[in-house]
């Protein structure tokens, strides 16, 4: 089941009008994740609009988005660019019917801060 | 027309325009050459909220098929608030006419700005559909009133 | 027995072409009280009206059915017409066969019969018609301006100029409003100072205008030329009359807690205080909350150091009652309280102020004298960030913020971007902004200054949150055209935030039932054709309380509210509507339904005996004021004894068109 995920998809997982956008900016400028990630908030917003949605389930930033909802939180035109993140991963999450990483991947990439209870609930988590 | 039984029938549409926004929409309507079925009459009144229901009983009694009540868009009224007892008087008076027997689909308050003669038009076309779907409105007339 | 002559235009052939208009006039013939009925090819030409002057004349009609175009179109050139003739104008009934008939229908035949169903809707109409006589109601001739501020001096100067007595009355103690409180203006960077307060002494010494400082609306009633207001004059425990603004008495008051409202609280002031130096009125006045003596009943330093005996802690309240013509609303805007966008740490840091706090640091006569300080510690910044569109186009369904462009705040940051660059180059600039809108004259030549000639960085985007960093405040922005997030260390921050109008706004409009939007701007009777003034008559609009604006604007509009003023004051006497409500008093019973919908209050009761065939009461009956009765009707319908209806749309008069369209 590889159907193309489309812009319509992805406004209707997320419930998001992304042409309420006035590109302001303000949701990457608050982002704590900037730095991780290859596409930034805004950007989602307008690469949604215009349908480039391979990109975006391709990007690597859908896994950086810590779903703090700071972007959600301070947008002046109430957008929710994590809402369109998080829709994002779920339209890569169904299409794969999987993770993007299996329980094997986990070890390498713990480090001495990691709480346990972190890495318990990502080995639960991909395992799956 | 479909009623082909009936040839003769021609539908009376009565429509309350209020004096701001639906006859100067209707004006418009008219100076963009939109066209709407004649069946559709215009009576002007300051505000919708000059319409009596009395006044739609009484259409309904003396033949009328169909009553429509145009007024300005709520919040938009040049009365400020007139729309706002017309929508209220209405939506009590249409349940009663319902009871009454008389379809839903006769009667119908619009909202329709000055600037909408296109809308104006269309709802006027839509109206008439549905009352030449409705048919001929046999309840409430008066045989004493009809000469 | 009634005379009616009909009268079918061809309009060339916007008629005539679809409508057969002989036939039109021909069956019109036979309904009742039809004399005579005619056709021409353009009625409203003089040679049309010619015709209808004689037929009146000649038949002696009494009453008028006009088959043409939109009444709206030329309703009121065939009722003078009917006025030359001598036949009351209200006799007069238009048939609209063009834009509701010929206009819309392409088939002769359809066309014609109902052209001629609407000619008979007319008839039947004119036949219920009875003459109807414009009142008159008397002007009085002086103005009431609200608010104080550039719009409203301008107002009150404007209309003084003509002759007319104006009274300003101003809930501050002092006019001057915001415009006081500023720097530079831009795009010219003259000083607001030099240029407000001669026209606030221009005002003072006008002896048409008689400023109320410190005074607020408290009831207005009436309508258009016949306001009568009463103002509460506040009690400012000192006799006006007798203070000479020395200000002795303002350094011997031993209370400092008053945060000074004039430097948007950024320092202190004594319990009495003139509120700046160029106030008008120049006189002390008394901060309750604040004096020691109302407080504990000691103190008194200033009474004994006014020389002029002018203190008097025993003042109370006034209440005037003047009366008014016209009344101008200019009550202005304030800035929104920025403590709603703490992710700019606004609550956290005193170093991060809103546009119209940093106005006051640099203003000469501010806190800081002038001088570029910290607010914290003093200390002299050198990077600062302006941040814009603080609470300006957020969308409807957003917590917080207003959802218009504030419209001043990229022209003033960019001044003040700009005098910072001028006066200590050493300060780094860096103003984020989402659009920077320049839409003036000169505005955009002024904002490129700001970047070419005075190094202000420009960053397009939005800052994302403002942290509190030791004695720093780390601003964490984004950078759009570089695609990159930037955090700058700064010293200062300063928030350009929205502007809203005055909270005494929402209460006058109540007041005078004057509308509003959303935003609690005043609305205007026509968003392009009638922009100065009110829906509500009488009432006019001048400055930001109608929408933002920036100076020249504001005074732009006030003149032109002036104007409107000026022409309402000259008249001698009002020609009202005389379409209005009236109430058959031998039906009313009493029961204030009409009065509770009337939107204008022109309804109201009184105790009048009645007299009519076998009745004879004293009864409550309900009495319209005709000059300000607006004729829309909801009264007619709620009132359930039928003892309402409107003049010139009478029940009857309706019924009739519903029967002649039904028959």
């Amino acid at each position: 089941m590889s159907n193309k995920v489309t812009r319509e998809d992805i406004l209707r997982i997320s419930g998001v009008d992304p042409r309420k956008c006035m590109k302001c900016g303000k949701c990457s400028g608050t982002c704590p994740a900037y730095e991780e990630m290859d596409y930034h908030p805004h950007e989602f917003v307008s690469m949604v609009l215009k349908g480039q949605i391979d990109r975006l389930m391709q990007s690597k930033s859908i896994y950086k988005c810590l779903s703090c909802f700071a972007c959600l939180e301070r947008c002046p035109r109430n957008v929710e660019p994590a809402k369109l993140i998080e829709a994002v991963r779920l339209a890569v999450i169904r299409q794969q019917g999987m993770n993007h990483m299996t329980e094997n991947d986990v070890p390498a990439l713990l480090d001495a801060e990691m709480p346990q209870q972190a890495i318990v609930s990502a080995m639960r988590k991909y395992k799956k | 027309m479909s009623m082909s039984e009936n040839k003769a029938w021609k539908p009376k549409i009565v429509a309350f325009c209020c004096n701001w926004c639906s006859y100067a929409g209707a004006d418009l309507a008219g100076s963009s050459r939109l066209s709407y079925p004649a069946d559709v009459k215009i009576i002007r009144v300051p505000c919708s909220c000059r319409v009596n229901p009395l006044f739609i009983l009484r259409a309904f009694q003396r033949g009328a098929d169909g009553v429509i009540l145009c007024g300005c868009h709520p919040g938009d009224c040049h009365y400020t608030s007139g729309n706002y007892y017309a929508r209220r008087r209405m939506t009590l008076l249409f349940s009663m006419l319902d009871y009454l027997g008389i379809e839903k689909g006769r009667t119908r308050v619009e909202w329709v700005s000055a600037a909408e003669g296109a809308k104006f038009a269309a709802t006027m076309n839509d109206f008439a559909k549905t009352i030449g779907e409705l048919g001929e409105n046999k309840k409430l007339g008066d045989l004493r009133c009809k000469e | 027995m009634q005379k009616i002559g009909v009268f079918v235009c061809w309009c060339g052939s916007n008629i005539a072409a679809t409508v057969d208009v002989e036939r039109v006039a021909e069956a019109v013939k036979s309904e009742p009280g039809v004399v005579y009925s005619t056709n021409y090819q353009y009625m409203c030409s003089e040679n049309g009206q010619a015709m209808i002057r004689n037929a009146i004349k000649e038949y002696g009609l009494n009453g008028v059915v006009i088959c043409s175009c939109s009444p709206r179109m030329h309703e009121a050139t065939f009722r003078k017409t009917a006025m030359a003739a001598g036949l009351n104008p209200y006799m007069v009934e238009i048939a609209n066969i063009r834009e509701q008939c010929s206009w819309i229908h392409k088939d002769m035949q359809e066309g014609t019969e109902k052209a001629i169903i609407l000619a008979r809707a007319a008839i039947a109409k004119v036949l219920k018609n009875a003459p109807l006589t414009a009142g008159t109601s008397p002007v009085t001739k002086r103005a009431l301006v609200v608010g104080g501020g550039i719009a409203g001096i301008q107002t009150a100067l404007d209309v003084a100029d003509a002759g007319y007595e104006v009274d300003i009355v101003e809930k501050s103690p002092t006019i001057g409003g915001r415009m006081a409180q500023l720097d530079k203006t831009f795009p010219t960077l003259d000083c607001a100072a030099c240029i407000l307060t001669p026209k606030m002494v221009d005002a003072a010494q006008n002896e048409k205008i008689d400023i109320l400082s410190y005074s607020e609306l408290e009831s207005v009633s009436g309508f258009v030329g016949n306001f009568t207001v009463k103002i509460r004059k506040k009690a400012r425990y000192v006799d006006e009359t007798k203070c000479t603004g020395c200000g002795v008495c303002t350094e011997k008051c031993p209370s400092r807690k008053g945060l000074n409202e004039f430097n948007m609280g950024l320092n202190t002031r004594g319990a009495i205080y003139i509120p700046f130096a160029q106030a008008i009125p120049n006189v002390a006045v008394i901060d309750k909350t604040q004096c020691l003596h109302f407080r504990t009943g000691k103190c008194g330093l200033c009474e004994k150091n006014c020389s002029a005996g002018a203190i008097k802690f025993d003042q109370e309240d006034e209440i005037l009652e003047r009366q008014y013509g016209a009344i101008i609303l200019a009550t202005g805007f304030k800035p929104i309280d920025a403590s709603a966008f703490d992710e700019y740490a606004y609550c956290q840091s005193k170093d991060v102020v809103t546009s119209l706090e940093f106005e006051r640091i640099m203003n000469a006569a501010g806190p800081t004298k002038g001088k570029l300080v910290r607010p914290s510690d003093g200390k002299h910044p050198h990077e600062i960030v302006f941040i814009q569109c603080v609470g300006s186009r957020c969308s409807a369904d957003a917590v917080k913020g207003k959802q218009y462009c504030s419209k001043i705040c990229c022209m003033y940051t960019a001044k003040h971007a700009m005098l910072v660059r001028e006066k200590y180059p050493d300060v780094n600039v860096h103003v984020f902004y989402i659009d920077a809108r320049t839409p003036g004259k000169n505005f955009d030549e002024f904002y490129r200054r700001a970047v070419e000639q005075y190094d202000v960085d420009y960053i397009k985007g939005m800052v994302g949150k403002v942290e509190v960093e030791g004695d720093h405040l780390r601003v964490q922005g984004s950078d759009l055209i570089a695609n990159e997030q930037v955090v700058i260390q700064a010293d200062m921050v300063v928030l350009a935030t929205a502007i809203e109008p005055d909270p005494t706004a929402r209460s006058l409009g109540t007041m005078l039932t004057a509308s509003m939007d959303t935003n609690d701007f005043f609305t205007e009777a026509h968003p392009k054709l009638r922009p100065v003034e009110s829906p509500t008559a009488g009432v006019f609009l001048s400055g930001a309380c109608q929408g933002p604006k920036d100076i020249p604007e504001t005074v732009a509009q006030a003149g032109a509210a002036a104007s409107k003023v000026i022409g309402l004051l000259s008249k001698d006497h009002l020609v009202t509507n005389p379409c209005v409500a009236h109430s058959d008093e031998l039906l009313c019973n009493g029961c204030s339904q009409c009065e509770n919908v009337c939107p204008y209050g022109a309804i109201s009761y009184v105790e009048k005996e009645v007299r009519g065939p076998e009745v004879r009461a004293v009864k409550r009956i309900a009495v319209v004021n005709e000059a300000v009765c607006q004729g829309c009707g909801a009264c007619t319908v709620t009132c359930p004894s039928g003892a309402m209806d409107l003049k010139g749309f009478s029940n009857n008069q309706i019924m009739a068109e519903v029967d002649a369209i039904c028959r």
